[in-house]
């Protein structure tokens, strides 16, 4: 009796590991296939215009407030450790590096994880459970073309310039207490918080936002296109569009963070 | 035997399946069907919900892939085609869905002009539109042009997959289910569309379906299919004149259900 119970145990778990590799290669395939069609014509200019349209609408309000709060209260709770030394003058060039090397592309894609990976989700398992997407399929429409391709280079193109803008209401939010605080003017507030940015810290927040936003676009694709069992399984796409992309978003920036401090001297 | 509108020249053959076998994991759905439908001929499938029709027709369109036999549709091997060969087959069959699937973040002309503007490229704006409408006036519903799915009635719903499927002029219709859930009347509408259909358009189509009703006034031939096979085809009369108990049972249960 009970090696029957720890049999049917043993046979859950292989069964369930097999899944999760199965379903890593399905993503795998499916990130290959993204890159097998994006340079195939025809292309859906208009859809992938629309899309970004929509990845930044959806996004917008969340990103504009988080930024500003972030930067805001940074400041102001990093103000009593630096005025111990008397260095309050750092505050700006401290609060850029924070902002600009990690918080603007992770608060960004965070942001957008659970805003526009979410709606991929939804919106591509919705067509799936509804057969729309077979009905493209029988029309002769290639669905990854028009679905996947579209909404992934959305994403992709977008998360960059939602991180600056993130980075720079972050900075804002962050003159505004030390302009309280210490009445220093935006010009010289600006100048001392770009001294210590350079190149490279610019342009790994680039790479990371690309990265990101890649992730969120085809984890969000994914999820949706192989959504099964009715309405229950839309629910389910949208959820575990973000869940997956944020935990690979933290993974990727270990990785891209470690890279570029190897380039630091 | 040559009974009709029946049509029996082989050179007209347009779909072919021979010992078609599908099952997902355990479940056997199809065991063995075979089937030949003839040019401009409605082919009605009739069978009990969960014996595999739907299964069916998403093989003939490469939606699914079978296990074994064989699919020839317009001298074809659908399992054989490669994505190109695919697309150009398509572009010859219409599905119309169970659900109708219309696209529903898109308005009624939206969805009619998807796949017109990715097939018919030369087309003017002012030709698209046209193509639209004449089309939607076949199926009795120009006046839904700008609304969107969602505010559609099931029926109308309906009429417009099959509008969506029209506009590309497909050699071969495939109905999934077109009066399921539908009112009597409503039904009726529906049969009258797909017989104005194969007139119209020239139309081989294949009706899946479990309405008696639909089957004897869409059907040229009929096919019963049960457990995974075909277990009789002929017109509605032979079939349904049979002495098997199987058919007599989904006759008697169809018309206490709808009398
Ligand atoms: N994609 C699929 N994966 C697994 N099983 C499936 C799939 N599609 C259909 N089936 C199974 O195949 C069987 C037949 O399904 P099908 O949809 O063809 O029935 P049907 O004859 O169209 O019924 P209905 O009249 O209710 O539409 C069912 O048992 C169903 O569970
Ligand atoms: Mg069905």
């Amino acid at each position: 009796m009970d090696t029957n119970h720890k049999m049917k145990g043993l046979k859950f778990i292989t069964r369930k590991i097999a899944g999760f590799f199965i379903d890593l290669n399905n993503a795998f395939q499916f990130t290959l296939r993204f890159f097998r069609e994006v340079f195939k014509p025809p292309y859906e200019f208009k859809e992938i215009i629309r899309q970004c349209y929509q990845v930044g609408y959806k996004s917008l309000f969340l990103i504009t407030l988080t930024g500003f709060i972030t930067g805001l209260v940074f400041t102001k709770q990093s103000r009593p450790s630096l005025s111990e030394f008397g260095a309050t003058s750092w505050l700006p060039s401290l609060v850029a590096i924070a902002i600009i090397r990690a918080l603007a592309p992770l608060v960004t894609a965070l942001i957008a994880a659970g805003k526009v990976g979410s709606n991929i989700g939804a919106e591509l398992g919705s067509m799936k459970v509804t057969e729309q997407i077979d009905a493209m399929e029988v029309s002769a429409v290639n669905p990854f073309k028009f679905l996947v391709v579209s909404r992934v280079l959305a994403t992709t193109l977008m998360m960059p310039m939602l991180m600056c803008y993130t980075g720079l209401v972050g900075m804002l939010g962050s003159f505004l207490n030390v302009h309280m605080n210490e009445q220093t003017s935006f010009i010289s507030f600006f100048q001392a918080a770009f001294n210590n940015i350079s190149f490279l810290d610019i342009f790994s927040s680039l790479i990371k936002s690309i990265v990101y936003g890649f992730t969120i676009g085809v984890v969000g694709c994914y999820k949706g296109f192989h959504a099964s069992n009715g309405t229950e399984g839309v629910g389910k796409a949208a959820n575990a569009s973000v869940v997956l992309s944020m935990f690979l978003i933290f993974i990727e920036e270990i990785l891209i963070v470690q890279i570029t401090n190897s380039f630091r001297v | 035997m040559e009974e009709g509108r029946r049509h029996t020249d082989p050179g007209e053959l347009m779909i072919r399946i021979r010992n078609l076998h599908k099952s997902f994991g355990e479940n056997e759905v199809l065991k063995g069907v075979d089937l030949d439908v003839y040019n401009k001929e409605n082919m009605v499938v009739l069978g009990r919900s969960g014996s595999g029709k739907s299964v069916l027709i998403k093989i003939i369109c490469g939606l699914l892939y079978q296990d074994s036999g064989a699919v020839t549709v317009l001298g074809k091997d659908v399992i054989h085609l490669n994505d190109r060969e695919l697309r150009e087959l398509r572009l010859q069959v219409g599905f119309s869905f169970q659900n109708s699937a219309l696209y529903d973040s898109m308005t009624v002309k939206e969805n009619l002009a998807f796949p017109l503007v990715r097939h018919r490229r030369h087309l003017t704006r002012k030709e698209q539109n046209h193509e639209i409408e004449s089309v939607l006036d076949d199926v009795g519903l120009l006046q839904t042009l700008n609304q969107m799915p969602a505010e559609l009635s099931g029926g109308q719903r309906k009429r417009i997959g099959v509008a969506r499927t029209l506009i590309l002029r497909p050699r071969i219709m495939l109905y999934d289910e077109p009066t399921s859930g539908l009112d009597p009347i409503t039904s009726m509408e529906i049969n009258n569309l797909i017989n104005l259909v194969r007139h119209k358009f020239n139309t081989t189509s294949i009706i899946i379906t479990h309405d008696l009703t639909c089957a004897k006034i869409t059907g040229d031939r009929v096919a019963m299919l049960f457990e995974g096979k075909f277990i009789k085809q002929g017109t509605f009369a032979e079939v349904f004149s049979s002495s098997d108990e199987r058919i007599h049972n989904f006759y008697n249960y169809n018309f206490i259900e709808s009398r």
